[in-house]
């Protein structure tokens, strides 16, 4: 099908997109990458009365390393994330990541911050921001706000960013000898997944110490699993540690279903996941060296 | 809402091109209709298929997840400036020695994203090709044979017996 008809602008700079955005609310869409809008209006689930193309603002791109944390600009697309130095230096996880994120012609055009604003409960980069304790970074007219990303992802698709503002940037702090798993299944390499986790851990002599349990394509939304977390905490990476990890899972997710898969077998899948990721990371503790 | 139109000036395979667009049309309609250039086909039209596959200021998107509009100023390469310029024509003529392709609507999007992998130049592995080529639906081939005929113009340009443009 074809987009219906929409009124456009080919924003210049911020302060344009924050007049236009206070000005007309949720009747104007944001274009970044267009990767999920374009088909949303493609197929008419979308109908803005007005876009505004946010591509050519050279203030939202961009990717940095500075006191202790990276800032991906919203702009920044998924294939200069995927090599940028940076990226892999400080944050191996969603270096590990972007591997499965979309496919080729998608990853050229589709960008960091589109990714995080849609909140798509399938999508990898909300998971890698929750486990790396991300904070986002939105805009209006009446100033900026720091939104963390345990307090960002709302729902399905549904986001704490108000409709007269704009994400531009995400902040991710980089922390000292963390372990870092990104697993997920999917049906055809860069296609949605249909279970998926992102783990950030702190091991001690061994031993658990913290950490963050990601999992997406379960929820509504990217959820931590808390319960699973406990049940490793303080334990030594074994075969029984993961058996009671996946164990505890239950009590943290509680699976949609849709045409891909039930929700037992979603959460089945999550448990196959979590095996793997934990014995990933003893592999890893033991072998790698880790981030700085 | 009457239809909102916009001037855009932009390179298609390299001749300067200027029209005056409506905002929502998406860029594969733009060469098809406006243009004529029908070598770009439109499959599932939301980013699924990879039939649509072009090249836009040198990288690799999808045609139909693109507005018209937005490509004002920019450089469009589809599979008919591709075949022109030679750049491929060692690709297309292993397409043809393998059968790489039945009906050949995917075929355009094949080539075009096949490109991509020979232009980074370096030797893939079939698993590779396949990763890069995924977002490519073919209906008829089973993809084994243009998976074979991509390997073997990597493997002749890496042997430093493939293309000469």
């Amino acid at each position: 099908m074809k987009p219906p008809k929409f009124s456009y602008v080919r924003a210049g700079g911020l302060p344009q997109v924050l007049e236009l955005l206070e000005a007309n609310g949720q009747e104007a869409q944001i274009l970044a990458g267009g990767q999920s809008l374009m088909p949303a209006l493609n197929m008419r689930l979308s109908q803005p009365k007005l876009l505004i193309d946010i591509n050519r603002i050279e203030a939202l791109k961009g990717i940095s390393f500075e006191a202790g944390q990276v800032r991906i600009g919203a702009l920044a697309r998924h294939v200069e994330v995927a090599s940028s130095p940076t990226v892999r230096q400080y944050l191996p996880l969603i270096a590990e990541a972007m591997v499965h994120v979309a496919h080729p012609a998608v990853r050229n055009r589709g960008t960091f911050g589109g990714s995080i604003a849609l909140a798509d409960p399938a999508a990898e980069l909300p998971a890698c921001a929750l486990a790396l304790e991300a904070r986002f970074v939105v805009a209006s007219s009446e100033g900026r706000r720091e939104i963390a990303a345990a307090d960002f992802f709302k729902g399905m698709q549904t986001t704490a960013r108000r409709p007269n503002e704009l994400l531009i940037e995400t902040l991710i702090p980089v922390r000292q000898n963390r372990i870092s798993v990104f697993l997920e299944l999917a049906r055809r390499h860069g296609d949605f997944a249909i279970a998926g986790l992102a783990f950030q851990l702190l091991l001690e002599d061994g031993m658990v110490a913290d950490g963050r349990l990601a999992y997406f394509a379960s929820e509504e939304r990217p959820t931590l699993g808390l319960r699973a977390l406990a049940a490793i905490r303080g334990q030594r990476l074994g075969p029984a540690t993961a058996e009671a990890a996946i164990a505890a899972l239950a009590g943290d997710l509680a699976p949609i279903a849709n045409a891909q898969a039930s929700a037992k077998m979603r959460l089945h899948l999550q448990g196959v996941l979590t095996r793997r990721a934990l014995a990933a990371a003893h592999a890893k503790s033991t072998s790698q060296p880790r981030t700085p | 809402m009457n239809e909102e139109t916009m001037p855009i000036s932009l390179t298609v395979n390299g001749e300067r091109v200027s029209r005056r667009v409506s905002v929502r049309q998406h860029l594969v309609d733009f060469l098809r209709i406006e243009l004529g250039l029908t070598g770009t086909h439109l499959g599932c039209e939301h980013g699924s298929c990879g039939a649509c596959s072009i090249r836009v200021d040198g990288a690799l998107v999808r045609g139909c997840l693109m507005l018209a509009v937005q490509t004002d100023g920019s450089e469009v390469v589809t599979i008919e400036g591709l075949d022109a310029t030679g750049e491929i024509a060692d690709l297309q003529a292993a397409f043809v020695e393998r059968n790489a392709l039945q009906c050949g609507f995917c075929t355009p999007g094949m080539l075009m994203t096949a490109a991509e992998l020979l232009r980074a130049g370096a030797r893939q592995t079939r698993a590779e090709i396949r990763a890069h080529l995924a977002g490519n639906f073919c209906r008829c081939t089973g993809y084994h044979a243009v998976v074979d005929a991509v390997a073997a113009s990597l493997d002749r340009r890496a042997s430093g017996d493939g293309n000469r443009v």
